[in-house]
């Protein structure tokens, strides 16, 4: 729809023409960016799919390994055995670059060099069902860290490509119509004036014309 | 150097201690919150939570979901899977692509 307040000069017509060529440039290069970000997106949370799906199977089996843990041991020998933790994680952080989003990127590093020196007790007062349990979490580990920078990967890209989305969808929805619309309402005004001018100007002609050679009287005396 | 945190209720997480993971105990949505938020001013990249405490405090998770780090991600606690990860998952793909197209099919 065009505004109101549209000034129908030949320079707002120039000013509407550079935008429109600008907003079509725009609304492509942004639809690009959302065909591509789309395409990583969900390659990614396929991966993401998957890598919950083992990490909730492996947790699960960890959870029952704990109950029996538990149910062959006192609750106090447990909470001994796992009182002070011998291995600790830390985590270096990166962060990558998809199409523009910042991206974490987790590098997992265990205080003690030996990754498997998890067991924090002696093997003596325990029941091999512990060892069982804790081995099983240790495995699950690097898989735990992957999701979780697979996950947050995947809701930053969601926001951006919702963002992206919107932007485009407002050049192609309203911005680009608009634009279309005030060029042609300026156009036509121009052209309307053109003509009102030009009819000004065949009028006056022939009031000249009447003027200098008094036709009309000439024919009245015929 | 960033740590790693373990949310949720104690049965759920002693577990992770053993491997070197910083286990928080929570057993409410007021206490969970406050602890969330301690965690996420601190040094801490990755947060684990259990599906039902998180599913109490989801408001407070909203928040950081845009935020680069850390990064909370659901994990089943010992009473269960929820299906809340999962379903987190999906509201991520609906979010990005207007409907789900990958959860459907399976």
């Amino acid at each position: 729809m065009a505004q109101a307040t549209q000034n129908p000069t030949r320079m707002e017509l120039t000013r509407l023409k550079k935008k429109l060529v600008t907003a079509k440039r725009g609304h492509k290069l942004l639809k690009d960016k959302r065909d591509e970000l789309m395409r990583q997106f969900l390659s990614l949370v396929r991966e993401n799919k998957e890598l919950r799906e083992k990490v909730e199977k492996g947790i699960r089996a960890c959870n029952s390994n704990f109950v029996l843990a538990r149910a062959s041991m006192s609750a106090e020998a447990l909470n001994v055995a796992l009182m002070a933790p011998k291995q600790e994680v830390y985590l270096e952080t990166g962060t990558k670059n998809i199409m523009s989003v910042d991206i974490p990127s987790f590098d997992f590093r265990t205080r003690t060099q030996d990754a498997n020196d998890i067991y924090s007790y002696g093997y003596a007062f325990t029941s091999a069902d512990l060892d069982m349990a804790v081995k099983s979490i240790a495995d699950i580990l690097p898989d735990m860290l992957r999701l979780a920078e697979c996950e947050k990967a995947c809701q930053l890209m969601a926001a951006e490509i919702e963002k992206t989305r919107r932007r485009v969808n407002a050049l192609e929805h309203v911005m680009i119509p608009q634009t279309e619309e005030s060029i042609r309402y300026i156009s036509m005004k121009l052209d309307e004036n053109e003509r009102s001018s030009q009819v000004r100007l065949m009028k006056v002609k022939d009031m000249m014309l009447e003027e200098a050679h008094h036709y009309k009287e000439r024919i009245m005396t015929e | 150097m960033y740590k790693i945190a373990v949310m949720g209720d104690r049965d759920s997480i002693y577990g992770f201690a053993a491997v070197g993971l910083e286990p928080v105990v929570a057993e409410d949505a007021a206490q969970a919150t406050e602890k969330l938020r301690e965690l996420v001013s601190g040094e801490y990249a990755v947060i684990y939570i259990t599906e039902a405490l998180a599913g109490k405090i989801d408001k407070e998770i909203a928040r950081y979901a845009d935020r680069e780090l850390p990064a909370i991600i659901l994990i089943p606690g010992i009473s269960g899977n929820t299906g809340n990860g999962l379903a987190a998952v999906k509201r991520s793909v609906e979010r990005a692509i207007g409907s789900d197209i990958i959860f459907g099919e399976g």
